[in-house]
């Protein structure tokens, strides 16, 4: 099923906002189903990563990579933003960059620069 | 006509970009709450390994029990937009069913993480023990705060339906409680792998 089959046509639905309804589009509950256990699916691996001796080089990165399609799966189809206005893509991925800036810069500062000898 | 109906009672609010005032704002909230649990996973991230005294993370952490209770809010996210579409399709019995579902995969989350605390205090693991049992509390416990919410979020919206009171045209109250019940669970999808899996 493709997500253009499982989609219904926006704002067609008895919640629809008429001429608002370029924000919204409907999936189908089997596709909701489908993400469901694509995301059961990719948690499961990760653990079976996590106990996998041979799998432990490569731990990290897959672990990062696995954790981003969740996120992805969830922010883009049960969160609707794949379908929805792109300012709330806008305002969301605004947040996220500078979240994302946030914990990197002081990951650096703090864990990769050298530290002083006080250890502040 | 019906449709006339349902637009005489849409009493939400628009934006001139014809987006809805409740959606935009929330999405600004859930912009300004990445940066709120930036600040606290940065902070673990930063006294990762830098406990002098145990109990550390390898020695604690229960992946298979935390692995359970992220299944239980996966789903529980699914629960949320098979509530909505209940919502949307004006039905009553399946709001009722997926809201109830959702309270309940959301209280069994807590539950865990309850359990886990309590296990780990037993375990000589409290707020004040070393930096990873202050930054592993402040984050965890957060996020459950956070869950919490959202249950009596989820709680009102069940007793509105239960009451008949959430028709088709109310779809947007239940959209938004979704946006934030799926924020937390994207939360936890993050702090699930930096946390417990990356150790």
């Amino acid at each position: 099923m493709s997500v253009e089959e499982a989609l219904g046509t926006p704002g067609a639905g008895p919640g629809s906002h008429g001429d608002h309804g370029r924000e919204e589009a409907h999936a189908s509950p089997a596709f909701y189903w489908t993400i469901g256990a694509i995301l059961t699916v990719i948690t499961a691996v990760e653990v079976a990563i996590f106990y996998v001796p041979s799998a432990q080089p490569v731990l990290v990165p897959s672990l990062l990579l696995l954790s981003a399609a969740k996120f992805a799966l969830v922010v883009l189809f049960f969160m609707h933003l794949k379908f929805d206005s792109k300012v709330f893509t806008g305002l969301f991925s605004a947040g996220m960059v500078l979240a994302m800036f946030l914990v990197v810069a002081l990951v650096i500062l703090y864990k990769v620069l050298p530290q002083h000898p006080s250890g502040v | 006509m019906a449709q006339a109906v349902a637009l005489a009672h849409d009493d939400h609010h628009y934006t001139s970009t014809g987006l809805s005032t409740w959606k935009v704002g929330f999405w600004t909230f859930i912009g300004s709450e990445c940066l709120f649990f930036a600040t606290l996973i940065a902070t673990y991230m930063v006294y990762k390994g830098r406990s002098v005294t145990g109990p550390y993370p390898h020695e604690i952490l229960d992946i298979p029990l935390t692995t359970i209770s992220t299944f239980v809010l996966l789903m529980s996210s699914l629960a949320m937009v098979l509530a909505l579409d209940g919502v949307r399709r004006g039905s009553r019995k399946l709001a009722l069913l997926w809201l109830g579902a959702v309270i309940l995969l959301g209280s069994t989350f807590v539950g865990f993480q309850v359990y886990e605390f309590s296990h780990f205090v037993h375990q000589g693991l409290t707020l004040q023990s070393n930096v990873f049992g202050s930054s592993f509390y402040v984050l965890t416990g957060f996020h459950g705060a956070h869950v919490t919410v959202g249950i009596i979020w989820m709680l009102t919206l069940w007793i509105l339906a239960f009451r008949n009171r959430l028709p088709a045209t109310d779809a947007l109250k239940v959209e938004v409680a979704g946006l934030y019940w799926h924020f937390v669970d994207i939360v936890w999808i993050v702090i699930f792998t930096l946390v417990y899996l990356i150790q």
